[in-house]
């Protein structure tokens, strides 16, 4: 048995892909559900309920999902231009920091006018963390899956430090926590008394942005042709480092807009438990997607309604909704392995 | 040196009705071959004509769909490399195998001693390398370490392994790509001694002068199949390359023209990294006119495209285009000079394979007015450029859409000349543009580089192929270790000279020694 090329991708094998993937994922779970003593089909349906049954838990799915559209975004567009960003979460943390920093006082201004100055400072220091380890890797050859993935480390210490710091509430009883931005600075929720905010609409328009440039731009050629083959686009005069710079700041700006989002949006205010690992949880997303922009929507939906649907059925059904990590991990190797087969296919010989 | 009688003397290799298939394609469709004792059998044949699946499945590295393999009278059984050692086939790839940091005593024992053994007998082995040596006209020093040691040199340690482990049929896959003539016609003259003391030799190659001088029968592939047998006695050149393409190539020829103002100055060029560096490089190519440079694979030509191609900032020196000094070189500023490029390698270099051809094809003027509005990319025209490309290049592929990665060689070098052609260049800078390529895509090549010449751009063509440099150059030029010789008008070349001043001689006075 051996692997053997195909001439050419299937369309069909494409859009089968995410399909067969979620089926595989499904009945492996159901086959863990089984070994916990309880029903497949009952866990199933609990699930699926507790995300999409009613307007209360689907307003929750995507509130779920918005910090992971732009994390996803993030990873999809540098994974493109074979930058490997692994750390979405420390950008997210710094944009969330840029805002807390501005957004609790500092700036009187009204809402139209702090609204975005706050998201163009959370993209901006997102876009500097990653600015860093691109400079070493274009500079020094610094492998950049290390320097970000450390940083990673590095600044949700340095978080703690604030927390515990300049930025910790004076009013906060003690705990490592900011205090909340003020009115101006947060955003409007989408439906009246839900949590579903502004914030949803911003990724939607930073995926439908992102598509454009993939499909139109210059930047988004250049970012294809770099990925593919940064010899070849050295030779044709592509300056490659340039692209990946602005690559960086693109993808650091979008993990940055997750802090933004979910402090102005959802928390109010910045704490360490932010994130329950959004940054690496993107990564997963755009793996999902194939790295396409409109593709990372869905696939944050997904992801976040496995999960919200699984802390649903926990409660009901007493499995563990660690099932949500599993069937998350599940989907994804299995999309990765099928991958492949539409680039080969076997032989028996 | 010809031998009619080698057919009749007793075949101490037979391969009978080999074939082997690969998905759709038939490498190898029913081929059987007899080769003599003590004799040189040609393996001519194209890029893809089967000669190196079928060298492959004789050594046991490929198992045939089917026939059979006899050394000797006996079957040799398939798939077995160790199989093929013991019956005494040696192979000598084109590619050296050889460890660079161990001497060439250590590189030809390797292998052959029990790893049990504690003590390997090197003194015994001393005496049999020296013995072989001599016996063949080998001589080397077997306690030289081989990265000291030259191309040449190298060869003739793969040679004494394969000698070594008592291989009676010797297989040499395109042995001469490496070596000047002179070398080449050295490693002729040792080949003639072992075909005297009753090895057999089969000589695998695609140029055809070198199947002339060396072999005694040539055996013919296209396509996978064996399409003729002939004695080297009374068959012609020209009658071997029509049966090795199937049918009559013309061949490209270069009409004398006036040679118009320098379109290309370089200026005490140095430049470098890593193992070769350049040295005062000075060079003029004119208007209509083709420079060609040679040199054995390695002396610094890579590094010379990588600077006229704006790929590589030259440490000192000038570079003018069309009198022009390139201030800031980059290959943005060559090509928006009007330097057509033709790089060395399609895949690493040319072409992105994963991409389309639309987006290949405005890959160095994407950036430009025509493409380009707002930052946006207006693919309409990018596809008309590309439709037009395909038509008037006839690039062979499924559509302007499809991706890169599945067109042949040829096509693949058509979109490229297509791509740098289209603008009407000054200059075209060809590193190998043959290389790897069908006979008859070379032929298009050589048109194309020619009729860019008679539009009057100049062209600097680097390659390896010596008969290439001279059936199109004006002048040829020499490279050695980073240094360029004084290109010499073609009328006046001396094959001689050249191949001296490829292994380094007379190149520091670049004066003009007639040698005949």
């Amino acid at each position: 048995m051996r692997l053997e090329p195909r001439p050419y991708q299937p369309w069909l094998l494409l859009f089968l892909l995410p399909v067969s993937a979620l089926a595989f994922s499904v009945i492996t779970c159901s086959a863990l559900v089984m070994l916990s003593g309880a029903s497949p089909y009952q866990v199933l349906g609990l699930m699926v309920k507790g995300a999409m049954g009613t307007q209360f838990a689907f307003l929750e799915t995507l509130t779920r999902a918005t910090p992971l559209i732009f994390t996803g975004l993030a990873a999809a567009v540098a994974f493109r231009a074979k930058l490997w960003n692994i750390g979405g979460e420390a950008q997210l943390y710094i944009g969330a920091v840029m805002t807390v920093v501005l957004g609790t006082g500092l700036l009187p201004l009204p809402a139209p006018l702090l609204v975005p100055v706050l998201l163009v400072a959370a993209m901006m220091g997102g876009a500097l963390v990653l600015a860093l380890p691109t400079f070493l890797k274009t500079r020094f050859g610094v492998d950049e899956v290390v320097t970000t993935l450390l940083l990673n480390f590095i600044v949700i210490l340095f978080v703690s430090m604030l927390l515990e710091g300049v930025l910790k509430d004076p009013s906060g009883l003690g705990w490592p926590q900011s205090k909340k931005v003020i009115a101006e600075a947060q955003l409007p929720k989408l439906v009246q008394g839900k949590r579903l905010h502004f914030g949803f609409v911003v990724a939607i328009a930073a995926a439908l942005a992102l598509w454009l440039i993939d499909r139109r731009a210059a930047l988004g050629y250049e970012m294809r042709a770099v990925g593919y083959n940064a010899k070849a686009a050295h030779y044709a005069g592509i300056p490659v480092n340039v692209v990946l710079a602005k690559t960086a700041l693109l993808s650091g700006g979008l993990a940055g807009l997750a802090g933004w989002s979910e402090v102005t949006g959802l928390k109010g205010n910045l704490t360490l438990d932010l994130s329950p690992g959004f940054g690496y949880t993107g990564i997963v997303v755009a793996m999902l997607a194939l790295l396409h922009p409109l593709g990372v929507v869905a696939s944050a939906i997904f992801v976040a309604a496995v999960f919200v649907g699984a802390d649903a059925m926990s409660r009901t059904a007493g499995v563990p909704s660690y099932i949500a990590q599993v069937m998350v991990a599940v989907s994804l190797l299995s999309m990765v392995t099928a991958l492949m087969f539409t680039r080969f296919r076997l032989r028996w010989s | 040196m010809a031998n009619s009688t080698a057919g009749e003397r007793p075949a101490v290799l037979r391969l009978q009705g080999i074939s082997k298939t690969f998905g759709t394609l038939k490498a190898n469709d029913g081929i059987s071959l007899a080769l003599a004792g003590g004799e040189i059998l040609g393996l001519l044949g194209e890029n893809g004509a089967g000669k190196t699946t079928l060298m492959n499945i004789l050594f046991g590295h490929y198992v045939a769909d089917a026939g059979s393999i006899e050394i000797g009278g006996k079957v040799l059984p398939p798939g077995e490399p160790k199989a093929a050692l013991a019956a005494g086939i040696g192979m000598v790839h084109q590619h050296f195998t050889l460890a660079e940091n161990l001497t060439v005593l250590d590189n030809i024992t390797l292998g052959t001693e029990s790893l049990l053994r504690m003590r390997s007998n090197r003194a015994a082995a001393r005496v049999r390398i020296n013995q072989l040596g001599n016996d063949f006209g080998l001589s080397i020093n077997p306690d030289a370490v081989v990265s000291t040691l030259s191309v040449g040199e190298r060869q003739r340690v793969e040679i004494l392994k394969a000698l070594y482990r008592e291989a009676r049929i010797l297989i040499l896959d395109e042995p001469t790509a490496v070596l000047t003539p002179q070398e080449s016609a050295a490693l002729f003259e040792t080949l003639r001694r072992f075909v005297d003391k009753g090895l057999s030799i089969i000589f695998i190659s695609h140029k055809l002068n070198e199947i002339l001088a060396a072999c005694h029968r040539v055996a013919i592939l296209r396509a996978g199949r064996l399409v003729a047998e002939r004695s080297i006695a009374g068959v012609s050149r020209n009658e071997l390359a029509e049966i090795m393409v199937g049918r009559a190539i013309p061949q490209a020829k270069a009409e004398p023209q006036a040679v118009g103002a320098a379109v290309l100055s370089l200026r005490a060029i140095s430049a470098g990294g890593g193992r070769v560096t350049l040295r005062g490089i000075n060079l003029d190519v004119g208007a209509g006119e083709i420079v060609g440079i040679a040199g054995v694979s390695g002396n610094g030509q890579a590094l010379l495209a990588d600077v006229v191609g704006g790929v590589r900032k030259p440490f000192s020196g000038n570079m003018l285009i069309d009198g022009e000094v390139v201030k800031n070189v980059s290959a943005r500023a060559v090509v928006a000079r009007g330097v057509a490029r033709i790089p060395e390698d399609r895949h690493a270099e040319g072409l992105i394979g994963d991409m389309s051809i639309v987006e290949n094809v405005i890959s160095e003027s994407y950036r430009g007015r025509r493409f380009l509005r707002l930052g946006m990319i207006d693919w309409g025209k990018a596809k008309s450029f590309a439709a037009a490309i395909i038509h008037d290049y006839a690039v062979k592929c499924p559509g302007p859409d499809a991706r890169v990665r599945l067109l042949s060689g040829g096509n693949m070098q058509k979109l490229i000349l297509g791509r740098v052609m289209a603008q009407t260049p000054k200059l075209v800078l060809a590193n190998q543009p043959t290389r790897g390529l069908d006979v008859g895509a070379v032929v298009y090549v050589h048109e194309q580089l020619l009729e860019a010449r008679r539009r009057g751009a100049g062209i600097l063509l680097i390659s390896e192929d010596l008969d290439e440099l001279l059936a199109l150059s004006d002048r040829v030029a020499v490279m050695f270790r980073g240094e360029m010789s004084v290109p010499v008008a073609r009328d006046k070349v001396n094959i001689q000279e050249l191949g001296l001043m490829m292994a380094g001689h007379g190149l520091a006075d670049g004066t003009h020694v007639d040698a005949a």
